[in-house]
């Protein structure tokens, strides 16, 4: 990911957030993605959901695999802690950063290829321990870094640029984070920032694993006639089956809704989130028949976008696990150390 | 009674032949410990198949008042306890030994053995006209034979009682029925056979300050004392029992009792990938972590283990090593993963390995792996076998120094920031190769950017080849620093002069020790240098140097030590020769004395 400095350019009209700063203090360097990459995107609400939450930056970690959307984390939240690791295996070290210290912030940044082929099965044990983290993937069902290769998410019939044609069933992210348990399932598309932003906002504060899938069409690979993860595609096929609204804690639901139309669910933290059912027949907190709409619309060609489960109920790894509240990492050694006189004690079955 | 028997006190090998899932172990751990709490230096080694019940295992206990611990490779006492390897067992045992059998069946004329005793003793009969319940006559077998072996070796009854007492201390109601068990086998011991047998056991006072414990539980608890809160793992033999041990104390310890909130986090991963992934996020976020692995998990992890190399992450990793490649033979020992662990990873990489050669070094090697990998900020890598961790070895008891605090490295914390103008992650301020780190959300000055792509001294993402090999460069003067405060060699001296020496690593420690005091009573005089840690401090070439030959002795075919050493020093090859034992059962004595002094080791053997 070569780094680009980007000037930072502060006028006096930009508006401040409840810390203070400005949506330049939550940028990054230049992006060095294709030009009208979906990535850039997502890149983009990504910045604005974390200034707009007032987060301070040093108390987020940018957790990457590898990819073209795994490069992304330079491109925002500079003054935030990132770590890339290794392909495929950012939920691993994600876990890992989750259990020493519970109150820092972890967002990863995944692809379909690196999510959903070399990491399928770390992404699918971080959704089944409820790791605590905002998961993005953003998908465009192509390797982008080596030139065009089907991604694990390539539908079936979809066109490579190379003419080649996909045979392989798909595997839908969403679809699988449901079966496995996971307790906040989201998908949007990089051009749709009006819902992808609240929703990053919502995924950042539930306390659990919440996976946004992004559609995020890659321009240079995968964005021609044929290709299902084209811009022109996706927006032709996209249904927004549930409207999200995100409210602060502090603040009061202003909007008027009409009864039965809008369901606010509390977050852990009191923040809430309002949800407006576009489509009638559609419970967000219905597993099962979440998954049926889903693939009801998947039949017809359609992609169906919003959050499309919630549930706050389940407890998170450290819930799971019954943890210390204060972080592991700040927990006093002379706590941890028995002394030694525990360790003469315990010897005794050894004698 | 045979003529033939030889008369030996404190010095012999008892070996039980069981049916893996028939409850021997205990029984087993009862007749060792009894030898112990006698004062008698004792070892006991597990031969066990891969496999949960009905194959056959084997338990082989040595009795050396003399404190020899290592496997002595021969069989003065069986016990033949399964029918299915009886003809095999009747072969193991050293003329002038002692067979005992369950003589509730007769046995076949021609199983028989003129140059050794054969003891009959009816256990399935006593037990069964004994014992109602079904699975009571199958246990209860084996504490019977504990109770004949009793009163033919002359073990204190009153140290086997309160070993039982002890055993049973939450289950009570059991020691009648145990107790019985073992007086059923000592009073037909007694009543048919001259008790004691010239092999038995007299009490002495060697084993003060002494405990048995295996290696694992040690590094167990190594990591607890260590303030280690996070522990990743995936199953796998022989590496099991380090978590079991650090799950049974921080379940001791570090649970409150109020609120039942933990002090630690025991994650078990989906496989080793991951256990590593996690041991990485958890140190770099400011947590000692660490995970248990055996050889097949390094292989899985090395992608990792070269990441925390390059992007300098403190982890902690035991490998307890089995017989490999591949699967191998996972219930047997080796040392056959040194190179796999000194260069784990693709592109140029040097990791710190430690040695510990019995579990009290097992527990202080623990604890000083955890401030190696803090210090260094990078992969340590504690090579255990299966041997030392799995096996329950006599060692000095396990001692703590209440001034001990964790040595975290170089890291600066919130005040130390708030001071800095600027905090670069990679860069050398102190000379000695270790830059600085922070932990994340501690302070906005302290914020970088991991990578295992290149990045230069400032922790910048780099394609320039001058930035690239600033920093390879410094993290090869780091290793050099490494040397310099991994642990030192044990050097042990003849007293002799002598240009020859065995150099060493591990659980070959016991046989060595036993082989040069052979050899030096026959004349034969080396020293001997122990290694404790790779890379190799400077100590180690020196000694080298003092020798015009040196014998290497190691567990594994490929010479995989002598390599290293051939590697990283510049002694020459030439002058070094292996010793090399890898049949996948602790090393003994005899192994050694063959490359060094064929004729010695034939009149050992005799």
């Amino acid at each position: 990911m070569t780094y680009i400095a980007k000037p930072k350019i502060v006028h006096g009209g930009l508006s401040r957030n409840g810390l203070g700063l400005t949506v330049r203090d939550y940028e990054g360097g230049m992006s060095t993605l294709c030009a009208g990459c979906g990535h850039d995107s997502v890149t983009a609400a990504i910045v604005q959901a974390f200034f707009e939450l007032d987060i301070p930056p040093h108390r987020v970690a940018k957790m990457s695999g590898i990819g073209c959307s795994s490069k992304t984390p330079a491109y925002f939240l500079s003054a935030s802690h990132g770590f890339n690791s290794v392909h495929g295996r950012m939920p691993s070290v994600a876990t890992g950063a989750a259990a020493a210290n519970r109150e820092l912030h972890l967002l990863g940044v995944s692809g379909d290829g690196d999510s959903l082929s070399i990491g399928l099965g770390q992404f699918c044990h971080a959704v089944r321990r409820n790791l605590d983290m905002c998961y993005i993937i953003e998908n465009n069902g192509v390797y982008g870094l080596t030139k065009g290769q089907f991604s694990a998410s390539a539908d079936v019939g979809s066109k490579a640029k190379k003419g080649e044609i996909n045979q392989q069933p798909p595997i839908d992210a969403v679809q699988l984070a449901m079966a496995l348990g996971g307790t906040f399932v989201a998908r949007s598309f990089s051009g749709d920032k009006a819902q992808l932003i609240p929703l990053i906002k919502a995924a950042i504060k539930h306390e659990g694993f919440a996976l946004v899938d992004v559609l995020s069409p890659c321009v240079t690979f995968n964005d021609h006639e044929d290709s299902t993860k084209s811009y022109a595609y996706t927006r032709q096929f996209f249904h927004r089956a549930v409207h999200l609204d995100y409210v602060p804690p502090a603040d009061e639901i202003k909007a008027a809704y009409d009864e039965g139309e809008a369901m606010p669910i509390q977050l852990h933290d009191g923040s809430r989130i309002v949800l407006r059912k576009v489509s009638e027949d559609y419970n967000v907190q219905n597993r099962g028949a979440a998954i049926d709409y889903i693939r009801a619309h998947q039949r017809k060609g359609e992609i169906v976008t919003g959050l499309l489960y919630i549930d706050e109920g389940e407890p998170d790894m450290h819930g799971l696990n019954r943890t210390n509240s204060t972080p592991l990492t700040e927990l006093p050694y002379e706590r941890l150390c028995p002394g030694a006189d525990a360790l003469t004690a315990l010897q005794q079955r050894f004698r | 009674m045979s003529a033939r028997a030889k008369s030996r006190i404190n010095d012999f090998v008892i070996r039980l032949a069981n049916v893996n899932g028939t409850g021997s172990a205990s029984a087993n751990t009862l007749l060792m410990k009894s030898i112990f709490r006698m004062g008698v230096p004792v070892t006991g080694k597990n031969f066990f198949p891969s496999n949960i019940q009905g194959l056959p295992t084997w338990y082989e206990i040595r009795v050396s008042g003399d404190g020899y611990l290592a496997r002595s490779g021969d069989v003065d006492v069986m016990v033949a306890m399964n029918a299915q390897t009886y003809q095999k067992d009747l072969n193991r045992v050293t003329p002038g030994g002692v067979l005992i059998y369950d003589s509730t069946w007769p046995r076949d004329r021609q199983l028989a053995r003129s140059d050794i005793t054969i003891l009959g003793v009816p256990f399935a009969r006593m037990c069964n006209e004994h014992f109602s319940n079904a699975r009571a006559r199958i246990l209860m077998k084996n504490m019977c034979y504990v109770g004949a072996l009793a009163a033919l070796l002359d073990i204190d009854m009153d140290v086997v009682r309160s070993l039982v007492e002890e055993m049973f201390a939450s289950k009570t109601k059991l020691i009648p029925a145990n107790m019985e068990a073992i007086e059923l086998g000592a009073n037909y011991a007694k009543e048919h056979f001259d008790c004691p047998l010239p092999l038995r056991v007299a009490p002495l006072d060697k084993t003060a300050g002494h405990i048995m414990i295996d290696g694992n539980t040690a590094a167990g608890l190594g990591c607890v004392y260590a303030g280690a809160t996070v522990g990743a793992w995936y199953p796998i033999t022989p590496s099991t029992t380090i978590m079991d041990g650090f799950k049974t104390y921080c379940e001791r310890f570090r649970v409150d009792k109020d609120t039942g909130e933990r002090d630690f986090f025991i994650i078990q991963a989906e496989d080793e990938l991951a256990s590593i992934g996690i041991v990485l996020g958890a140190s770099w976020n400011g947590a000692r972590a660490f995970t248990p692995t055996s050889g097949p998990g390094i292989s899985l992890m090395s992608e990792f283990i070269g990441f925390g190399y390059f992007a300098e992450l403190p982890a902690v990793i035991f490998d307890v090593q089995r017989v490999g490649p591949s699967t191998g033979m996972p219930t047997r020992t080796q040392q056959a993963d040194m190179l796999a662990a000194a260069y784990a990873s693709h592109g140029d990489t040097r990791h710190v390995v430690l040695f510990p050669s019995e579990p009290q070094e097992c527990f202080e090697l623990s604890v000083r792996a955890f401030d190696l990998a803090d210090r260094l900020q990078t992969p340590v890598i504690v090579l255990l076998d299966l041997d030392i961790g799995m096996n329950d070895w006599m060692c000095p008891e396990l001692d703590w120094d209440e001034t001990y605090r964790p040595d975290r490295g170089k890291v600066l914390d919130a005040d130390a920031l708030e001071k800095t103008e600027n905090f670069y992650r990679y860069l050398d301020v102190d000379g000695d190769a270790i830059p600085y780190r922070t932990y994340p959300g501690v302070h906005p000055k302290g914020a970088y950017f991991v990578r295992g792509s290149g990045h230069d001294k400032y922790g910048k993402y780099t394609e320039e080849s001058k930035d690239y090999k600033e920093v390879v460069d410094r993290l090869n003067r780091k290793s050099q620093t490494a040397a310099t405060l991994v642990p030192k060699p044990v050097i042990e001296r003849s007293g002799q002069p002598t240009k020859t020496a065995i150099v060493s690593v591990g659980s070959c420690d016991y046989a060595i020790r036993e082989a040069i005091d052979i050899l030096a009573a026959k004349g034969i005089h080396m020293n001997y240098m122990r290694i404790k840690a790779f890379p190799f401090s400077p100590e180690v070439e020196a000694f080298l140097n003092e020798h015009e030959r040196i014998y290497v002795a190691e567990q594994n075919r490929d010479a995989q030590l002598k390599h290293l050493l051939t590697i990283e020093t510049d002694y020459p090859k030439e002058r070094m020769e292996s010793i090399l034992h890898y049949s996948g059962l602790p090393m003994h004595c005899r192994s050694v004395l063959e490359v060094i002094a064929p004729e010695v080791a034939k009149g050992e053997a005799a």
